[in-house]
């Protein structure tokens, strides 16, 4: 790892301290030691500004959106609609009304699998996928696949966690899929997918393009538009925003020829006992009273995420991968899943010899250490790999290096507990 | 370990895991059955050898999975030897938590009752011929971990 230079310095200053604004970072865990979090690939904590943000909503202005006509519902509408403009600026949608608000990530990817999937996907016809999806970018496709039966083919990684162009063009070229669906950065290998290319590859083949952009959009620069993708999934809750919203960003040509998906109000324009007419973008895919605080909530921290810039972010999370990464690769016994830093963020999973994952989970949280156990909802990747649990450090800008190296060191403490000393049972 | 460790790693317990009670195969076995915690992917495989009368002559254990998962399924061995079918229907999953002896969280708790909910399978699982005991290979299917069984 190189040095840090007085310019690294002062950009990390300000992700220092950050830590001040969160205030669940200062806690203690059961055993008493000072909270290290390094789960935010699952979820990531909230500033202060996101918590007042939507304190300042229920407090001040609260009310139903869209129809009121009356002081609160004028306000509240106002932040609401603000609040669209916030997160398609932050991700560069070309117009507001390409962000639709959903339930999060899961909740866009079946939105396009009900609508988009449902008329345009047909018997025989084939979604690309790769093998290190999260399962919210496979069951949906699974499910549609048993409406219409269509067929799913996964690409493999190879022996270095990752997959080439070479493999991408050639699964296109022999699946002609109508389409493929991908993650921008993998929640287990951390791989860092090249998006822009794979979608110029995939539409030079005529496929429709979906960016799981979950582990992305919260920790680096992403521009849709750049990317050039069709559709774009995320979770407000993974960049310190509210849970129970995310955004499903379609192309506008896209989501005007889509059907809706959930019937209610709101995604009306009129309704006869005959029958009824749909609205425009973007109330079509908004049917009932959508998570009103919690887009104010999710700009509040769009906003703030902003403010400590995205390249910052992306450095300051590569520096510490790439020290965690290379002193789990120094530890006897521990193998670390996914590939070298230089290919991916701010994720580094690993198993332990010996050890089981939720052990090593319980052992680090005695020092206070926060990561995730298990499978991380990719049972298809875990299998493949033929690994039944791994355990994973992820990181955000709050993180420190010497949380870095706090746990590391206590993952060598859990290692000599468990291992094996000749101990013998009480016989009875 | 400082005495300031969770309990649920006490030494009792790190001492079934290392040195756990009939874990392995039992090839005599008359009932059988295996399961696992799709969450984390715990697995236990437990073979019972049951006389005429219903009663344990044998019971073993395999399986790949936490400390908690295997140690209470070595406890659980431990306790049912001898036992008959009827007093192993009647052991309960609060009776399972009390065996191993430590409080558990929730989530652990599914972790300890693995092997409690195997057993309660295994006595309603039979050995036919052409059982799934023996995968389609012919191979009887193979855990890592400490093989240590024998009693000394």
């Amino acid at each position: 790892m190189t040095a840090l230079t007085a310019s690294d310095e002062a950009t990390l200053q300000p992700l220092l301290d950050s830590r001040d604004d969160f205030p669940v970072l200062g806690r203690t865990t059961a055993s008493g030691a000072p909270l290290v979090f390094l789960d935010n690939a699952a979820s990531t904590q909230r500033p202060v500004a996101v918590i007042e943000a939507m304190g300042d909503c229920y407090r001040n202005y609260y009310a139903n959106v869209h129809r009121g006509i009356h002081t609160l519902s004028e306000e509240s509408t106002a932040a609401y609609e603000q609040s669209r403009t916030v997160a398609a600026n932050f991700i560069g949608a070309a117009v507001d009304h390409e962000v639709i608000f959903t339930a999060g990530a899961t909740a866009s990817i079946n939105t396009v699998a009900r609508t988009w999937g449902d008329t345009n996907i047909g018997p025989g016809d084939v979604i690309l996928l790769t093998i290190a999806e999260h399962h919210a970018n496979i069951v949906p496709w699974q499910q549609l696949a048993q409406r219409v039966g269509c067929k799913i083919e996964f690409l493999p990684i190879d022996d270095d966690f990752l997959i080439s162009d070479e493999v991408v063009q050639a699964a296109l070229q022999k699946h002609q899929p109508k389409l493929f669906a991908f993650t921008a950065a993998s929640n287990v290998l951390g791989t860092e997918n090249p998006v822009k290319r794979w979608t110029k590859i995939a539409h030079d083949h005529d496929a429709i393009v979906l960016i799981d952009a979950a582990q992305a959009v919260p920790h680096r620069a992403v521009n849709v538009q750049d990317w050039d993708a069709d559709f774009v999934v995320f979770s407000g809750h993974k960049v310190c925003g509210p849970t129970g919203i995310g955004v499903l960003y379609g192309k506008q040509t896209l989501l005007d020829a889509m059907p809706p998906f959930l019937g209610g109000g709101a995604m009306i324009d009129e309704v006869k006992t005959s029958g009824f007419t749909t609205a425009a973008l973007p109330d079509k895919f908004e049917a009932g009273t959508p998570p009103i605080a919690e887009a104010i909530g999710l700009a509040a921290a769009m906003q703030y995420v902003s403010e400590l810039g995205l390249d910052n972010i992306a450095n300051h999370e590569h520096r510490m991968c790439e020290r965690a990464d290379a002193a789990l690769r120094s530890m006897d016994g521990v193998k670390v899943i996914g590939p070298t830093p230089d290919k991916k963020g701010g994720i580094v999973s690993f198993q332990v010899d010996r050890i089981h994952a939720h052990d090593v989970s319980q052992g680090l949280d005695h020092d206070g250490i926060a990561v995730r156990a298990g499978h991380h909802c990719t049972m298809p990747l875990h299998e493949y790999l033929g690994v039944t649990a791994t355990s994973r450090a992820s990181f955000y800008f709050y993180n420190t290096m010497d949380e870095v190296d706090q746990f590391i060191e206590s993952l060598a403490k859990v290692q000599k507990k468990f291992a094996p000393t000749g101990r013998r049972r009480k016989r009875s | 370990m400082s005495p300031s460790e969770p309990d649920i790693y006490a030494e009792h317990v790190l001492d079934h895991y290392e040195d756990p009670y009939n874990r392995g195969p039992l090839d005599t076995a008359t009932h059988t059955d295996e399961g696992k915690n799709p969450l984390c992917g715990d697995v236990v495989h437990i073979d019972l050898k049951m006389d005429d009368d219903g009663k344990i002559i044998e019971a073993w254990f395999d399986g790949d999975g936490c400390v908690i998962s295997q140690a209470s399924a070595s406890m659980l061995m431990e306790k049912i030897d001898g036992k008959t079918m009827e007093e192993i229907q009647a052991f309960t999953a609060d009776e399972m938590l009390e065996l191993f002896g430590h409080p558990l969280t929730p989530n652990r708790q599914k972790c300890c009752l693995l092997s409690w909910r195997i057993l309660q399978g295994a006595l309603k699982s039979p050995v036919a011929a052409g059982d799934d005991d023996v995968e389609s290979n012919g191979a009887r299917r193979k855990f890592g971990g400490p093989t240590l069984g024998e009693e000394t």
